[in-house]
């Protein structure tokens, strides 16, 4: 996401963010939804059943699972990030460096997002 | 660029943006240059285009008539007063919107495109059959929008749909830029716009109050008002729109003075 410098003194002095960024940013989710034509309830389907399907191979965090509609250029993408755990066969760790918080504490999940 | 015949429909999706200001004003910078013009009012509905060109007292037959062969297409067109080389075939009734069907505008496009070198046609809001059949009419089309999010989510819902009509060029029109609440980062950009939309961006207008005086008077900005801000916008629009290179205003660097160094300053991209 890009920053002004405006963004910067607003978020400083714990203003409210310029009200361009947020429409440019809203307009971004609902073209991508509007475009594809997909109800939220159809990608949120698609969006279990694709983590069915990586969770026979790899084991992933389910709940950080994110599976978007992102558009560019009026091309619209389905984004998968799905923040892998280990391998089922061994000990191989293959989650992302910026995962590492969650995966240590696997038992209580959902504590330190978004940081 | 050709100066041939080109037959170009002005939508939005959303109404209340400019698609019958922007016609007008159109209308009457093509017919300046000498290039015959037709705009044609496709909003039977809610007509008028009759009513900002100041022709609405002048009008004796419609598209409606002409569609049921009782009057010749030189009947019903009302020329302008000053402009001659412009003319408006108006709307007929509204109920005209019961049987119209698309072939039906495809016919009175092509005896339009007989006699003059554009067409220009003011399409009605919305994505129904009203803009169905005044696409089908179409060759190329100008989007209005405004910089605001329900104008260019419509916008987008046009693009989509004169795409997949194999509609081309489409182009973009940004009309009622507020050049200070931009650099103040609460309007969305010229940017912003162009990349969500991905059009080419044919020219933008400026928010200017004199649109309101001249709809009151019943005579476009471009007629008798040229050097307010908007009616210069809608001159370069005309230029632009026959090739001519005539650069982009930068609303932000328009403004001088402290104040707009400062939002320039402000506006700088940290990461």
């Amino acid at each position: 996401m890009a920053m002004t410098l405006r963004d910067i003194i607003n978020k400083l002095l714990r203003r409210q963010r310029a009200s361009a960024s947020t429409a440019r940013e809203r307009l971004q989710l609902v073209l991508a939804h509007d475009r594809s034509d997909l109800s939220t309830e159809l990608l949120d389907q698609m969006r279990r059943e694709i983590l069915e399907v990586v969770a026979k191979y790899v084991e992933i965090d389910v709940d950080e699972g994110a599976v978007s509609l992102e558009t560019e250029d009026r091309m619209t993408a389905l984004v998968a990030n799905l923040p892998i755990k280990r391998t089922m066969t061994g000990q191989i760790k293959l989650k992302e460096p910026n995962n590492q918080l969650e995966e240590n504490s696997q038992e209580t999940e959902g504590t330190d997002q978004n940081s | 660029m050709e100066t041939d015949k080109r037959v170009i429909l002005i939508c939005s999706g959303k109404g209340g943006v400019g698609k019958t200001t922007l016609t007008a004003n159109l209308g009457i910078s093509l017919a300046r240059q000498g290039l015959t013009t037709a705009v044609l009012d496709a909003d039977f509905g809610l007509r008028n285009l009759d009513l900002l060109l100041g022709l609405e007292n002048r009008i004796v037959y419609t598209a409606q008539e002409v569609l049921e062969e009782e009057c010749r297409l030189d009947q019903a067109l009302v020329k302008h007063k000053q402009e001659s080389n412009l003319s408006l075939l108006p709307a007929g009734n509204p109920r005209m919107l019961d049987w119209l069907k698309p072939d039906d505008m495809k016919r009175i496009v092509e005896m339009l495109k007989e006699q003059f070198n554009y067409v220009l046609i003011d399409c009605p809001a919305g994505v129904e059959d009203g803009f169905k059949n005044a696409m089908a009419a179409s060759q190329e089309a100008i989007v209005v929008t405004n910089p605001e999010v329900s104008a260019v989510r419509d916008a987008d819902r046009v693009i989509g749909l004169l795409n997949t009509n194999a509609i081309k060029p489409v182009q973009l029109v940004l009309n009622r830029v507020r050049p200070k609440m931009m650099a103040n980062q609460e309007m969305l950009s010229i940017d912003d716009v162009t990349d969500i939309l991905a059009l080419p961006l044919l020219g933008l207008v400026l928010e200017d109050e004199q649109v309101i005086v001249s709809t009151n008077r019943g005579e476009p900005l471009t007629l008798n008002s040229v050097n307010s801000p908007a009616a210069k916008c809608y001159l370069n629009i005309a230029k632009r729109l026959q090739g001519e290179d005539i650069p982009l205003i930068d609303p932000i660097k328009e403004s001088s003075g402290f104040g707009a160094k400062f939002r320039r300053l402000m506006q700088t991209k940290i990461f």
